[in-house]
């Protein structure tokens, strides 16, 4: 790392208000809404005192949510796995112009917007049986939107291992493609398998785009419960609820910035 | 956070090696099938339905100019246009503040500098509907700026509910993201090259001028395509702060549970979906690799 800094002039000081400034756009609201949902009434603020009355309120009516949404998360994390990552080792042991094609389709539902996934996903299959009322519908459109994350995370990995030459080591004594796979390959993209299922779960349970349109009244997320909070109960439910959803996000975040850091060449 | 897929290179891939020895027969076939499952579901979930949905989109009385008529509504023209210059005003700014404050942060080390590049990128996957509560926590009714303007004595200043709520909410989530890419293209940036323009006698504007941003264009142009296509296919912000707001995520919305009107919001979503890959693309065939997550 090069450090300019020695002489610090008027420069430093205006870009690090610049950059303190831009830092408190973003976390200034979040702070604002953790607040809100704890104080007794936000109208009149801080000195109307805290209280978990709201959060009592959110849970009592929105654990549904909340429930299903970590339902949806976990079955969708299940799923990028199974389809994920052997997608991912196949790839990575043919790369090529057909690999490239198959991951650039693979994209593809991250590349359009959810709206046109949800709309496709409606057209065709609306009318299947009791699919549209089933929780079954908001996840296959949670694990097309995750699947290219949980591939390209555990592709990126494969890339930098020679997973050949480690295979290789591993069938010259014998052992079998399933052994192979099992106690040499997935161990050797443990790092990457992980990043892949904290990036699948909290996009899941935060996804909006594609859900507000599979939904029904009895397959309600987390996020379609906020957006529900925010039009029409008052502010403190809405922050209560915010806040609910922070905490279930914020370990995961929290997880994959370490995990980056570490994944980031020392500089 | 998805820095860990978007700004991981793009792999490195050892040349395919014909493998030999014990247990590599028939790798092709075995290659096929674990590949099989993940492109059955994705034939069957998202080609199959996306097929269905571009028909459907030329399937009013006047077949695939269904496309072109759809289009012409003023209605749908001025959505699309809206649509297309928030997309971009929220990416030239974006950028210019990214590239201030990545660049500053890369340039300096200071006390509480890595808790100012957690906090600055922790809202990177925050959902839309998020971003849109936070907008109103800043500009709403009861709003942070509104009860400063109004201190100040310059009225209740609320903007949240209008394309400037979602202008300021679309440039709130998309600065994380740039942000890092900013970085890690900064920290890779031969030191060299600016020593070399600095010893010939160039101020620090003209280095930052000519040999910074230069090079760090390519990351710049990817950065931007993927905060234009997010703008322009984002949901939950829009929805969260007014229904009312005329961008064409709205529109679709509006034509397909309001009006009925399928094909009209097939066509469109088949428009939209064509736009945002299509910046999609610049951005990876621009700087190799990079996965959206659309708000």
């Amino acid at each position: 790392m090069r450090d300019l800094s020695h002489r610090r002039g008027w420069g430093f000081w205006l870009q690090l208000g610049f950059t303190l400034l831009v830092c408190a756009l973003l976390t200034v609201p979040m702070a604002m809404s953790m607040l809100a949902g704890l104080t007794a009434n936000y109208f009149v603020g801080l000195k109307s005192g805290l209280t978990l009355r709201w959060v009592e309120e959110v849970w009592r009516v929105y654990s549904g949510t909340i429930l299903l949404s970590l339902q949806i998360a976990f079955a969708c994390l299940a799923c990028t796995l199974v389809l994920g990552v052997p997608a991912a080792y196949a790839l990575a042991r043919r790369p090529g112009r057909i690999a490239r094609l198959v991951e650039e389709l693979l994209t593809m539902p991250v590349a359009i917007p959810g709206l046109a996934t949800a709309l496709a996903l409606i057209v065709t299959y609306g009318g299947v049986g009791d699919l549209r009322r089933s929780w079954l519908f908001i996840l296959i459109g949670h694990v097309l939107f995750t699947l290219p994350f949980m591939v390209r995370a555990v592709l990126a990995v494969m890339g930098s291992i020679d997973l050949t030459t480690l295979e290789e080591g591993a069938a010259s004594l014998g052992a079998g493609f399933l052994r192979r796979f099992a106690t040499v390959v997935l161990p050797n993209c443990r790092s990457g398998i992980l990043a892949g299922s904290l990036m699948v779960l909290t996009l899941s349970v935060g996804e909006f785009n594609l859900t507000w349109l599979l939904h029904t009244p009895l397959t309600k997320t987390l996020p379609v419960g906020l957006a529900d909070s925010y039009a029409s109960l008052r502010i403190e439910i809405g922050s209560a609820y915010t806040l609910v959803f922070f905490l279930m996000i914020v370990p995961s975040l929290i997880l994959m910035q370490g995990l980056s850091r570490r994944g980031r060449p020392s500089v | 956070m998805s820095a860990c897929v978007q700004d991981a290179p793009l792999p490195h891939r050892p040349a395919a090696r014909p493998p030999a020895g014990p247990g590599w027969t028939g790798e092709p076939l075995r290659l096929a099938a674990l590949l099989a499952p993940a492109a059955a579901v994705f034939a069957a979930f998202f080609l199959l339905p996306l097929v269905r949905l571009i028909l459907i989109g030329a399937g009013g009385a006047e077949g695939w100019s269904t496309y072109l008529t759809t289009l012409a509504d003023p209605g749908h023209l001025d959505s699309l246009i809206s649509t297309l210059a928030l997309s971009a005003g929220v990416t030239l700014v974006t950028l210019a503040v990214s590239t201030v404050a990545g660049l500053f942060l890369v340039r300096n080390r200071f006390p509480g500098h890595a808790l100012l590049v957690a906090l600055l990128t922790f809202p990177l996957a925050f959902p839309g509907v998020v971003i849109g509560f936070m907008v109103i926590m800043l500009a709403g009714r009861q709003g942070l700026i509104g009860t400063i303007t109004q201190a100040l004595g310059a009225g209740k200043l609320v903007f949240a509910y209008s394309m400037a709520g979602l202008f300021l909410g679309y440039v709130y989530f998309s600065i994380p993201r740039v942000i890092l890419t900013v970085m890690a293209a900064a920290e890779k940036l031969d030191p060299r090259l600016e020593e070399a323009a600095r010893s010939l006698g160039a101020s620090s504007w003209r280095v930052v001028a000519d040999v910074i941003l230069p090079a760090l264009k390519p990351a710049l142009i990817s950065a931007g395509a993927l905060c234009f296509a997010t703008s322009m296919g984002a949901f939950g912000t829009a929805f969260t702060l007014a229904t009312r707001i005329n961008v064409l995520p709205m529109t679709i919305y509006t034509e397909f549970t309001l009006q009925a009107n399928i094909a009209a919001a097939a066509a469109l979503s088949v428009l939209l979906g064509l736009i945002t890959w299509a910046a999609l693309a610049v951005a990876r065939s621009v700087a190799g690799t990079s996965v959206a997550a659309a708000g």
